[in-house]
């Protein structure tokens, strides 16, 4: 570690950019590591999802053992480790949204997608995720659709938008 | 600021506003937002200039307006009109006819003497609806911050909170522990820096009362925060607030820079000797969180498991220092008692519990949304006056309060008075304020299964009783629920209940079992209905029946 007493300011040998960013939010939180909770929702703001050598990287910025910040990232469910879908469709299982059918729309787009909640089908192209309440249980059953919510859903037309999704990439594609 | 510039920026808005012939607000909470409000008030402004209105009309978002199911929701100052669904169309017909013309769009209108409206007394949520969340000057204008001054100014900190534990206000998270003797014990705490924290990591699925208070009225917060701090002499403050509510998280930052750019937070407040700084901390999806040591822990950057008490926070907490905790709703208390009076807020309500409480109803009810009744107030006319009684006329057969660490109180209970006391003795818990709904369609061991699944996801693992008691519950609960369990798999299940219950660290542990344990007494029938079929049970038609994910 005495080599590097700098780290921050060295950035990354990579050259990556995106470590820029990291490194001011983390000189924002004056390289505390009570701080590493805020540091962790910063880089995966910049990267997407926490691999292990950003992890790596964060803990010689915080001066944390690397066993801390992996054991804090792995702990909160907001921290993914894997990189997620180019759609995230999020499905709501809170009482409301359960007592209003929740299991029934998680059948059907879990067969759609032929992948369970919490994970991303096979192309890379969907990830469902499970949430414990979105808060708009007036509106139950609710997902949010690339950070958009949608309410009052149905086993299908969840999987109509899954399903428009789908086109619209193919569409690209061609 | 001094108490007179406080006062003519409250005189200077209350004008700019009566200049406008109109103001249309529109709810900008996330319930109304998720269906398109944002269209809505394009719709508004683009229709007001076609029209020459955009001069003295104004367009502007505020809180939740409560009925959340009917969104996206409109109100028009002047005469306090209320419209429902109000999509493009019907916001360019309101500015047409209603602004325009002076008719009412009779489609969208919402009766407002409706028992929605009329049995609910509003405290917490009185700015909600009312003014822009997004302008400290439209808080300022309705009497915001005049509690902080009147605190800072007339009172010293041990009358602050003597005036608080005459109030009788309780802890709204849902433990009910009276607020007034928490800031005296922090007060008395002999400590060089000491920090008050707001609660806001609203965990239970089914709630979002809180989060509705810091989108709708952010300020009522930090004003709250802040004659805590100057009671009990603590000068930096910390609201832990859920990653999952962008907005709210939004909206408290500019209020944080609103109030620090006017001098309301900072150093020397109205000129006193008091300095308060707030901090947002951004949770990550721990529902252990919302446990007092465990939230510490969180804030100071590490995995959020809790410890044991004694200490409690208020003696050692953050940083081993004495920390004040307390929810956001009972901070939303706060002002409002300091400028009426301890005397106005313990007449309403019950002698042993004061106040208002807001529940987010929901489920398989008419009227979604969020209310505040006077504590209190009995159940049936929460759910049948106020929540309109269950869709389509279905047979009520539940209210689950207290999210997963509540129970459900059945239809023989529906005249019971809404108190922290009479909760407790039927088994369930006031809580944070989740009220859901559940008709004949919904299968009681299901529903248990399905907080017991929560349970076990969001048990830390520190104990072993919560780690692998919820992990057998859970297991048992899906036996049953499958129809092979026998007799004995029940006797167990009760069993472990009883242990995990007694034997758990935190309050996670200790009321994971309550949903079981309240579905056991009042709906016995139910699971031994299933233990006698011998074919797989399958519930009700929206297929609840399926086991569901790890």
């Amino acid at each position: 570690m005495s080599q590097q007493p700098t780290t921050v300011k060295a950035g990354h040998p990579s050259g990556d950019n995106r470590f820029k960013l990291l490194d001011r939010a983390i000189t924002k939180n004056h390289s505390r590591g009570d701080a590493l909770i805020e540091v962790l929702h910063a880089a995966q703001g910049i990267f997407g999802f926490l691999e292990n050598d950003l992890m790596v990287y964060i803990s010689r910025s915080l001066k944390l053992p690397l066993s801390t910040v992996f054991g804090v990232a792995t702990f909160y469910h907001f921290f993914r480790l894997k990189p997620k879908g180019e759609h995230t469709f999020v499905l709501c299982m809170g009482t409301a949204c359960y007592v209003k059918g929740a299991a029934g729309i998680q059948k059907s787009v879990e067969e759609h997608c032929k992948c369970k909640l919490g994970e991303t089908t096979s192309d890379n192209k969907i990830s469902l995720i499970q949430a414990r309440c979105v808060g708009s249980c007036g509106l139950a059953p609710v997902a949010v659709l690339d950070d958009n919510v949608a309410g009052k859903l149905t086993p299908e037309n969840a999987v109509q938008r899954i399903k428009q999704w789908q086109l619209a990439t193919e569409e690209v594609a061609a | 600021m001094t108490l007179e510039d406080l006062r003519e920026m409250a005189e200077k808005e209350k004008a700019r506003q009566q200049e406008r012939k109109n103001r249309i607000m529109y709810c900008s909470a996330a319930g109304c937002n998720s269906c398109g409000a944002d269209a809505t008030k394009a719709a508004l402004a683009k229709s007001l200039k076609e029209n020459g209105l955009e001069g003295n009309c104004e367009v502007l978002g505020t809180g939740c307006m409560g009925l959340c199911g009917e969104g996206p929701l409109v109100k028009l100052q002047s005469d306090e009109t209320l419209y429902q669904r109000v999509d493009e169309a019907a916001a360019k017909r309101i500015v047409d006819e209603h602004i325009g013309r002076g008719t009412k769009v009779k489609e969208n209108l919402v009766d407002t003497s409706a028992p929605f409206f009329a049995s609910q007394q509003k405290i917490v949520l009185e700015n909600c609806g009312k003014i822009n969340a997004e302008s400290i000057e439209e808080y300022v204008a309705v009497g915001g911050y005049d509690a902080l001054a009147k605190a800072l100014t007339e009172l010293q900190p041990i009358e602050v909170i003597e005036e608080i534990r005459k109030s009788g206000l309780r802890g709204r998270g849902g433990a009910g522990y009276p607020t007034g003797l928490k800031w005296g014990i922090v007060h008395k705490a002999k400590s060089e820096q000491k920090y008050v924290i707001c609660n806001a990591d609203e965990g239970d699925p089914g709630a979002f009362m809180d989060r509705s208070v810091l989108e709708g009225d952010p300020h009522r917060i930090l004003e709250g925060m802040a004659i805590a701090g100057y009671a009990i002499g603590a000068n930096q403050g910390f609201i832990y607030i859920r990653a999952e509510y962008p907005l709210a998280i939004e909206r408290l930052k500019l209020a944080i820079k609103q109030a620090e750019r006017l001098g309301l937070l900072g150093n020397r407040i109205f000129e006193s000797q008091f300095n308060f700084r707030i901090d947002l901390r951004i949770g990550a999806g721990a529902f252990v969180c919302g446990e007092e040591t465990a939230l510490l822990r969180s804030i100071e950057g590490r995995r959020g498991r809790p410890r044991p008490r004694p200490p409690y926070p208020s003696e050692k907490g953050l940083w081993g220092m004495p920390t004040l905790i307390n929810n956001v709703e009972t901070y939303a208390n706060i002002a409002p008692i300091i400028v009426r009076g301890s005397a106005w807020f313990a007449s309403i309500g019950t002698p042993k519990s004061a106040g208002t409480k807001v529940f987010a109803l929901a489920g398989n009810i008419k009227n979604t949304g969020l209310i505040e009744v006077p504590m209190g107030i009995p159940l049936r006319k929460v759910i049948f006056d106020i929540g309109g009684g269950t869709l389509d006329g279905t047979e009520f057969k539940a209210a689950q309060t207290g999210g997963p660490s509540g129970g459900c109180i059945p239809k023989e209970y529906l005249d019971l008075p809404v108190d922290y006391e009479s909760l407790a003795t039927v088994g369930s818990i006031m809580g944070s304020g989740g009220m859901i709904v559940m008709d004949s369609t919904s299968n009681m061991v299901e529903v248990a299964k399905y907080f017991m699944e929560f349970c076990k996801d969001e048990s830390c693992g520190k104990c072993i009783p919560c780690r692998v008691g919820t992990v057998h519950i859970h297991g048992l609960l899906d036996k049953i629920s499958k129809g092979k369990a026998t007799k004995d798999d029940l006797a167990l299940l009760e069993e472990l209940c009883a242990m995990v219950m007694k034997t758990s660290l935190c309050g996670l542990g200790q009321n994971a079992p309550n949903p079981v344990i309240s579905t056991l007494r009042y709906f016995h029938k139910e699971y031994e209905q299933v233990l006698t079929e011998p074919v797989i049970f399958v519930s009700s038609a929206n297929g609840k029946g399926e086991s569901t994910h790890s």
